[in-house]
């Protein structure tokens, strides 16, 4: 850690669910985006933000997935807001055992949003005319931190997967070997 | 690789309980695009006019639009098609919401019902999982409560469900089929749907809708959200607001309803109240609207808010959108309080909002006029209100004079004979209608009514002004941007076009210049039906983001057809045609092409009889409304040329016989 001071830029999406209208073009525009090549594809089941959407009980939250979660929470949540009950993981953005959000249709695998990095805004925001997203963006002074490099990145989840001790074992098997 | 649609048709035989998944011919999109169209291929190919629309043998078509589930914004729409128990004729009812994209992630462009089960059930479609389920336990429950059990005994809150209510059990001929915050309404679909023990079907799909172009296509559509925009903030000057803006009629926005309560009629289409709207009534429907509404929402990638989740004090929340809110209300001249009332329970029952309350106010005046007596209403209340409730129990129960009454006014009339027919007024092709009586005759309005084969006025018209503009100055504002005109001529037919004098109503518009604009306006919806286009974003109103030049695009970039303004305008009057050779097969002539009876006090039989006379021969149809050989070939339409003439329809080198006797009885 270096510990040097480094703006970074936080963005932030503001979801107004009262202007949510329902129509769903954020999910649709967000696996669009996100089919390669680009654009080629629609599927609002690969999208990266749901409304979690309940049209009788007027009940309209747009979703961004979130960190992946190996377990799901040991307990749960509901909440009442303005006389209306939700459910529970109704604001929760995790994508985990428990729910079908924010995972491949195909493979099960997580999917994370991202902003749609390099482009001017998030597609949804982009899409939502009634204003229900909208993007924020503002400067924070950080701690600067080594960026940790892919392999350490890989090794982690391997050791969070098999346990440490068993990577160590197979990495001395493998130098012998060699 | 099929581009936009999937390729497959899920084809149901319900009598044997059999579901297969067949491959459609990619010729057959280039012909007749999808939706409306290729439902029309198939309704001729498999649906003889022998059979009856209660024979297992008629089949029940959801189609959705070749370009549902693509990001084209407002292409959402499912399109209903079957022979209507009410007009013996191909009905294609539609619907927006969320069951046509849901229905291509699923990996089908159709569902095709044939045959009728024993019992009654519900088709649950997960991608390629398709069972038929029991549905007893739904049996006399509302459309909307069904879907919400469905979902939960599923556990499927994504899933779209498309159901009928008690009325279409019960084959009303009016039944509606409701998804929700949409519905197919017209033409007593959801009877066809009950007639088959089909409660409901069940769609989710996690599967990819791919498109031709990628990068081009998401411009052309980018293109179209920033034009929505733009026409958001530009309101159209010089129109009533209803016509200012996009989308269907803004009818859960818009709190003054002086033009429509003081224009459309009353009752059985009777009555005017040029003096009915005051401060009182607008701050009290103001009130009612405010309280009940409790969000404007919309249907599947549109950021129009047609709709509303409307929760009246003490009953069940529903959803609604457009006209039915004022349909009940002026029925039974009431007041909104009771429209948004009985509309809650007429939208679990599934029944049409411009038919259910004619068909009531039309029983109403038969017992005030004697031609029904009390002994016919068995416990009916006393009060206005409490009248209308009973009549729309009994209707959708089929009790009593219900059974008679859930025929509709046509058929009803029939039945009770002793002068009811002049009492089923207000009808096309045996179809209630806006409740509208006019002045002066309106000769592109007149072509509308008598030709329109989706028989309701709302669904043919849209793109040019409905009136003239006072001065030329507003005039010439107005064609400016006016960049949907196919051809720049359209523009100098509506600068040249007075309120007053020599170039006003009904002479002008000339002939020619009408045949022009309704074959314009009418090519426009009959696209929007197969690319399952909502009509409120384009067809409909005035100035739309979709139109002629850039229709070909996105079809080219979106389905990866090679297509231009000429093909596609080709392809619609293909299908267009091919709807009107289904009907003619079933025994439709120009007799039947006639408006509703008083819909103008002014009429001009002469200028009525060339108007049908030259839009007939601009159409491709002989004198007697028959698609002539000529225009059938032309079209790639031998087939149906081969079999009119095997059924002595047409006749080498002649006319149909008869044509003069029957012109000459509608102008009488």
């Amino acid at each position: 850690m270096s510990g040097d001071k480094k703006t970074k830029t936080i963005k932030t999406i503001r979801i107004d669910v009262d202007k949510c209208n329902g129509c769903r073009a954020c999910e649709l525009i967000c696996s669009a985006f996100h089919a390669e090549p680009r654009y080629s594809s629609n599927n609002p089941a690969r999208s990266r933000i749901r409304i979690i959407r309940e049209p009788i009980r007027d009940l309209y939250i747009p979703v961004y997935a979130g960190e992946y979660t190996v377990a799901e929470c040991a307990g749960r949540d509901k909440y009442t807001i303005d006389g209306k009950e939700y459910d529970e993981c109704s604001f929760c953005r995790a994508s985990c055992p428990s729910r079908d959000e924010f995972k491949e249709p195909d493979s099960g695998l997580p999917l994370k949003c991202d902003m749609c990095e390099g482009e001017a805004e998030p597609l949804c925001v982009k899409w939502c005319t009634h204003d229900a997203l909208i993007l924020e963006e503002r400067e924070e002074e950080v701690e600067e931190q080594e960026e940790p490099e892919d392999l350490e990145i890989g090794l982690e989840s391997l050791a969070s997967k098999f346990g440490l001790d068993k990577i160590m074992d197979a990495v001395a098997r493998l130098s012998k070997k060699s | 690789m099929r581009y936009a649609e999937t390729g497959f048709n899920l084809e149901v035989d319900l009598t044997r309980g059999n579901i297969e998944k067949v491959a459609t011919d990619p010729r057959d999109t280039e012909l007749y695009l999808g939706g409306l169209g290729t439902n029309a291929k198939i309704l001729w190919d498999r649906v003889p006019p022998e059979v009856d629309p209660f024979s297992p043998d008629n089949l029940l078509i959801f189609g959705a639009g070749l370009l549902c589930g693509t990001p084209a914004v407002g292409c959402n729409r499912t399109i209903v098609s079957t022979i209507s128990p009410q007009t013996r004729l191909l009905v294609f009812s539609m619907m927006g919401g969320f069951f046509a994209p849901e229905l291509k992630y699923a990996g089908y462009d159709k569902i095709v019902l044939r045959g009728k089960s024993p019992e009654l059930v519900y088709l649950w479609v997960h991608n390629d999982r398709v069972e038929i389920r029991d549905a007893s336990h739904l049996k006399g429950k509302g459309a909307i409560e069904t879907a919400e059990i469905i979902r939960k005994e599923l556990k499927q809150p994504k899933a779209q469900v498309a159901a009928i209510g008690m009325a279409g059990e019960n084959r009303v001929f009016y039944a509606s089929i409701e998804q929700g915050r949409s519905s197919a309404s017209r033409g007593g679909i959801g009877a066809v749907m009950g007639d088959k023990g089909v409660k409901a079907i069940v769609v989710r799909g996690t599967l990819d809708i791919n498109v031709a172009k990628p990068t081009e296509y998401m411009d052309l559509c980018n293109e179209v959200m920033d034009y929505i925009q733009f026409r958001n903030e530009n309101p159209i000057p010089g129109v009533m607001p209803i016509l200012a803006g996009l989308g269907s009629p803004q009818e859960m926005k818009v709190h003054d309803e002086k033009w429509h309560t003081e224009n459309f009629n009353w009752g059985n289409s009777r009555v005017r109240r040029k003096d009915f709207w005051n401060d009182e009534v607008a701050r009290e429907w103001m009130e009612t609207l405010d309280k009940a509404r409790t969000r404007l929402i919309s249907c599947y990638n549109c950021p129009m808010t047609c709709g509303a989740t409307i929760s009246m004090p003490g009953l069940p929340t529903y959803m609604m959108k457009c006209f039915t809110k004022l349909t009940y209300t002026m029925g039974a001249f009431s007041d909104l309080d009771f429209g948004l009332r009985i509309a809650q329970k007429a939208t679990e029952y599934g029944v049409d909002g411009f038919s259910a309350p004619q068909v009531m106010a039309f029983a109403l005046e038969l017992l005030e006029n004697g031609i029904l007596t009390d002994k016919d209403f068995p416990g009916m209340p006393e009060d206005n209100e409490g009248r209308f409730y009973w009549l729309l129990d009994r209707i959708v129960r089929r009790e009593g004079i219900g059974d008679i009454l859930a025929n509709g006014t046509h058929w009803a009339a029939k039945e009770i004979g002793n002068g009811a027919e002049a009492y089923a007024h207000n009808n096309i092709k045996k179809i209630e209608q806006l409740p509208l009586k006019l002045s002066m005759l309106n000769p592109i309005y007149y072509l509308m009514y008598c030709t329109g084969e989706k028989i309701n006025i709302t669904q043919i018209e849209g793109q040019f002004p409905q009136a003239p503009f006072p001065t030329l100055a507003e005039r010439e504002e107005f064609v400016k941007d006016w960049i949907q005109v196919p051809d720049e001529k359209f523009k100098q037919y509506f600068l040249d076009w007075e309120m007053r004098g020599e170039k006003s109503m009904p002479f002008y518009p000339t002939v020619d210049m009408c045949c022009d604009i309704v074959d314009w306006q009418e090519r426009m919806h009959y696209i929007d039906d197969a690319l399952g286009q909502c009509a409120g974003l384009s067809s409909f109103p005035l100035k739309p983001p979709y139109h002629i030049h850039n229709y070909p695009k996105f079809i080219s970039a979106g389905a990866g057809i090679e297509m231009d303004e000429e093909k596609l305008s080709k392809a619609a009057k293909r299908y267009r045609t091919l709807v009107r050779a289904i009907n003619i097969r079933r025994g439709m002539r120009r007799i039947d092409e006639i408006p509703p009876e008083d819909h103008w006090k002014k009429r001009f039989p002469e200028l009525e009889k060339e108007l049908l006379d030259t839009y007939y021969k601009f159409k491709g149809w002989n004198n007697d409304g028959i698609p002539t050989m000529e225009s059938l070939n032309d079209l790639g339409l031998d087939y149906v040329a081969k079999e009119f003439m095997e059924r002595g329809i047409l006749t080498e080198g002649e006319n149909a016989p008869g044509v003069n006797i029957l012109a000459q009885k509608e102008t009488n």
